[in-house]
């Protein structure tokens, strides 16, 4: 008998995710983060829907503290791919100044993304937004379903998920209530690279090894990606060889001194790490449940 | 051209070996402090599958919630939520991911506490085999049972019946083969393929993933050994006849209108004749299309796009199939049910069921019985409340197309959802087996040949069957009719006896015409109806 292979099956798991929102929610979106596992998710939805283009458009909700490569390349593709992309700032969050050196990461993060998002779902009515959070990324991620109902306010409640049994996802709602809906809940960052490598994905080049300006800053490596980040006394910016294992805003986001320069170079390097991706996303480390606060306001 | 940009994965994909080819879904369970999550950190942590930083945090954690005294408290991995870690238990099913060399792993993490039964069987229902753990000092629980008889339920069909904590109880053997004997006797009737028994301790590592010192007398495989190896394949899946539910109708443009679903059962090739349930219209497939080209094949799990011959009538919810073989549209169904809402279900209430692709109205017609699922015993029953589970008749308000195989997970399982408060409040397994028994048992002795009713049965239906109710309303209504058509024969042929005949011949004609002409139903209000899936 015929068994899929392992990313074969993953595969159409979420061919099958991103259908089953199609058919049953009004207004779809993608939420697109520029990352690598958004780039698998936008890679999945221009394959469930194939020959039409994903009927649903594509939100980047910018905190404008992204690396710039990050956002050449997002225009980029948007315009390649055809997709009918949103790019969404918190208007209040720039006029008020808040910014991640000045206001602190949580602060930052809470104004910038997740209250970015909130208003952007809110502003386009959306009532299903498909997200690239894997369960392997983080503890209170690993307890979500995929599709995971949120309040009229966005709030998630832990305690009282609907169960998911086989591949029945009940897609009912109240108006105002909305989904989050994660197509790639069961891949892990291997899976990822293995998947980018095996459809030839394309991804930012940040993920490749390169001379970098950075600066050592309480133990992670932060890149200058321009003026906007004042040097602290003493701090002297190095030109080292470094990548990022996730994307985030970039003096949030530590760099690993790393000479891959090349998927096979990742992927090597990958499965012999001995430390998990999150590492450098400065966000997470609040507290152990700190993830799983922000998710109840209506982070992603 | 500044491409480079967007071509940055360029070195060929052959270059890196495929990590482990194979995929296993498991989940484990067990009571309260069977140590479930110390099992799982364990096989995360023998696998070399927990990364510094995280070591690191659970040492943090061990000191401030740890329940090991200086030792790791390897369930602080899993418990992700605040409030598990409070309270050191497992509320909701978490899901993680390791390799082995040879395999892919994701485990379902599963509560123990019946009042997240709910949440064990999510874990439960797609995993492909079930690590149920025995803390061997407590032996058979009815927690066990329970575990044991949803997981059957979900179709489960390997067992691995891990007897942990040998350490307290000095590794004896004589301890693991009673607790081993009483289990393979309690599930005898559950229909396991295979129960494979390791003794363990998770805490120290005994017999997870090298074999225990501690335990000379036994000799099978450790567990991650079994893990490894297990070939848990629904060998009938693939080889069935083919079988896709409609998920989606793909219509980019006039040009093109492609059926997109993920494979159920069987396999497919262009050129093959498939049939559109309900209303079996007949076509042939043209194209299997994928955005990597069309494909000459594809099988059962793969999610495709089909495009026919015809302009057949088909959307979503209607089922392509080679052939009826396997299926069987239904208006009733038998099934048994695990209710997961407060509010209990009684009969005579409403509520949406989702079967694959397809959603109906279905009212709860009975509740034949309450399964207490620590015994195994049925018990009648008036309604059937949170966490119970109960073999329910349900009538639908437009046929859904289903497997006759019992555990099939694909066509014979389905949701019902509180039209409400749109809370899933059960999952269901349809039993036919189960249908058939309730039909033969309903009918007296002298009738009682389900699989050759006489002449009278077809024609009138069985007694108490809505087929019998139909006949006795069409008598009622025909009968009149009959004697005016006959009182009609006898005027104009003005012959008595021609008349009687007439009106004889009228009132048995149309049930037997209908008895004859439908396909047969297995189930007496079964109707083939064209069109109603639309």
């Amino acid at each position: 008998m015929m068994r899929l292979s392992h990313l074969q099956s993953l595969e159409a798991e979420s061919i099958q995710i991103f259908r089953e929102v199609a058919a049953t929610c009004e207004k779809p979106v993608l939420l697109y983060s520029i990352g690598k596992d958004s780039a698998v998710l936008l890679h999945l939805a221009m394959k469930a829907f194939y020959p039409a283009k994903p009927p649903f458009p594509v939100l980047h909700v910018d905190t404008t503290w992204k690396f710039r490569e990050m956002i050449e390349f997002r225009d980029r593709l948007a315009k390649e791919l055809g997709l009918d992309l949103i790019v969404h700032i918190n208007q209040e969050g720039v006029k008020a100044g808040v910014n991640p050196i000045d206001s602190g990461s949580r602060l930052h993060t809470d104004v910038m993304k997740t209250q970015g998002l909130k208003q952007a779902l809110d502003k386009y009515g959306f009532d299903a937004a498909f997200g690239g959070a894997r369960r392997d990324e983080e503890k209170s991620r690993a307890k979500e379903r995929v599709f995971s109902l949120r309040s009229a306010q966005h709030r998630w409640d832990p305690k009282n998920q609907r169960p998911e049994p086989w591949r029945l996802y009940n897609t009912r709602k109240r108006p105002g209530e909305s989904f989050r809906v994660f197509p790639i809940s069961n891949w892990t960052e291997a899976d990822v690279w293995d998947y980018i490598a095996r459809e030839n994905i394309p991804v930012v080049p940040l993920y490749f090894a390169a001379m970098r300006p950075v600066v050592e800053r309480d133990g992670a490596l932060i890149m200058r990606d321009d003026e906007r980040m004042p040097l602290l006394p003493g701090e002297v910016v190095q030109n080292r060889m470094v990548r990022f294992r996730t994307l985030g805003c970039y003096p949030l986001t530590g760099a690993v001194e790393s000479s891959a320069a090349t998927l096979p170079d990742i992927i090597a390097e990958m499965r012999a790490s001995r430390a998990s991706e999150r590492q450098g996303r400065i966000i997470d480390h609040d507290g152990s449940g700190s993830m799983e606060a922000k998710k109840q306001e209506g982070y992603f | 051209m500044s491409d480079a940009l967007l071509a940055v994965a360029e070195a060929p994909p052959a270059a890196i070996a495929p990590r482990a080819d194979s995929l296993l879904r498991f989940f484990t369970c067990g009571s309260v402090d069977d140590g479930k999550s110390t099992l799982i950190g364990r096989l995360l942590y023998d696998t070399g599958s927990v990364f510094e930083d995280q070591l690191e945090a659970l040492e943090r954690d061990s000191k401030k919630f740890g329940t090991q005294g200086d030792n790791l408290d390897f369930a602080l991995l899993l418990d992700g939520l605040s409030a598990e870690r409070e309270q050191g238990i497992t509320i909701d099913v978490a899901y993680r991911y390791f390799s082995s060399k040879t395999r892919a792993f994701i485990v379902a993490d599963t509560p123990g506490h019946e009042q997240y039964t709910r949440n064990m069987a999510t874990g439960a229902s797609t995993a492909e085999l079930a690590i149920i753990l025995i803390d061997a000092r407590k032996g058979i629980l009815p927690q066990t049972m329970r575990h044991s008889y949803i997981v059957s339920m979900l179709g489960v069909r390997h067992i691995v019946l891990a007897v942990n904590k040998m350490d307290l109880v000095d590794f004896s053997k004589a301890v693991f083969d009673r607790i081993v004997a009483e289990y393979r006797a309690a599930m005898s009737e559950l229909g396991f393929e295979s129960i494979i028994s390791i003794p363990l301790s998770a805490r120290d590592g005994d017999n997870i993933a090298t074999p225990s010192k501690r335990t000379p007398w036994y000799h099978g495989p450790t567990l991650l050994g079994h893990l490894d190896t297990v070939d848990p394949s629904f060998a009938d899946r693939s080889d069935a006849a083919f079988a896709m539910p409609v998920q989606w109708v793909n219509r980019p443009n006039l040009d093109f209108r492609g059926f997109a679903g993920t494979i159920a059962s069987g396999k497919l090739r262009p050129g093959d004749e498939i049939m559109v349930l309900p209303g079996a219209r007949k076509s042939r497939v043209t194209r299997i299309v994928t955005s990597d080209g069309d494909l000459p094949e594809a099988g059962a799990g793969q999610a495709v796009t089909l495009t026919l011959a015809d302009e057949v009538d088909c959307s979503r919810g209607d089922v392509l199939a080679a052939t009826l073989h396997r299926l069987t549209p239904r208006r009733a169904l038998t099934a048994r049910v695990l209710w997961m809402i407060d509010e209990p279900m009684t009969a005579g209430r409403e509520y949406i069921i989702q079967h694959a692709t397809a959603s109906a109205n279905a009212h709860v017609a009975t509740l034949h019985y309450v399964i207490d699922i620590e015994s195994f015993v049925q018990k009648p029953a008036d309604a059937l409340a949170m966490n119970q589970i109960g073999l329910v008749s349900l009538t639908c308000d437009k046929p859904l197309i289903v497997a006759r195989d019992r555990g099939d997970r694909e066509l014979g399982s389905f949701i019902l959802i509180d039209r409400l408060t749109n809370q899933t409040a059960a999952l269901g397994v349809i039993d036919l087996d189960a249908a058939s028994a309730l039909e033969a048992a309903a009918m007296p002795a002298d009738s009682a040949t389900p699989h050759s009713p006489g002449i009278f049965t077809r024609i009138a239906g069985a007694p108490g069957s809505p087929e019998r109710a139909r006949f006795r309303q069409e008598l009622m209504v025909g009968a009149p009719l009959a004697a005016a058509l006959g009182l009609l024969a006898w005027a104009i042929s003005a012959s008595l006896p021609a008349g009687i005949a007439v009106a004889l011949a009228d009132i048995v004609a149309r049930p037997a015409l209908r008895a004859t002409v439908k396909p047969a139903p297995a189930s007496p209000d079964d109707t083939i109806d064209p069109g109603a899936g639309i």
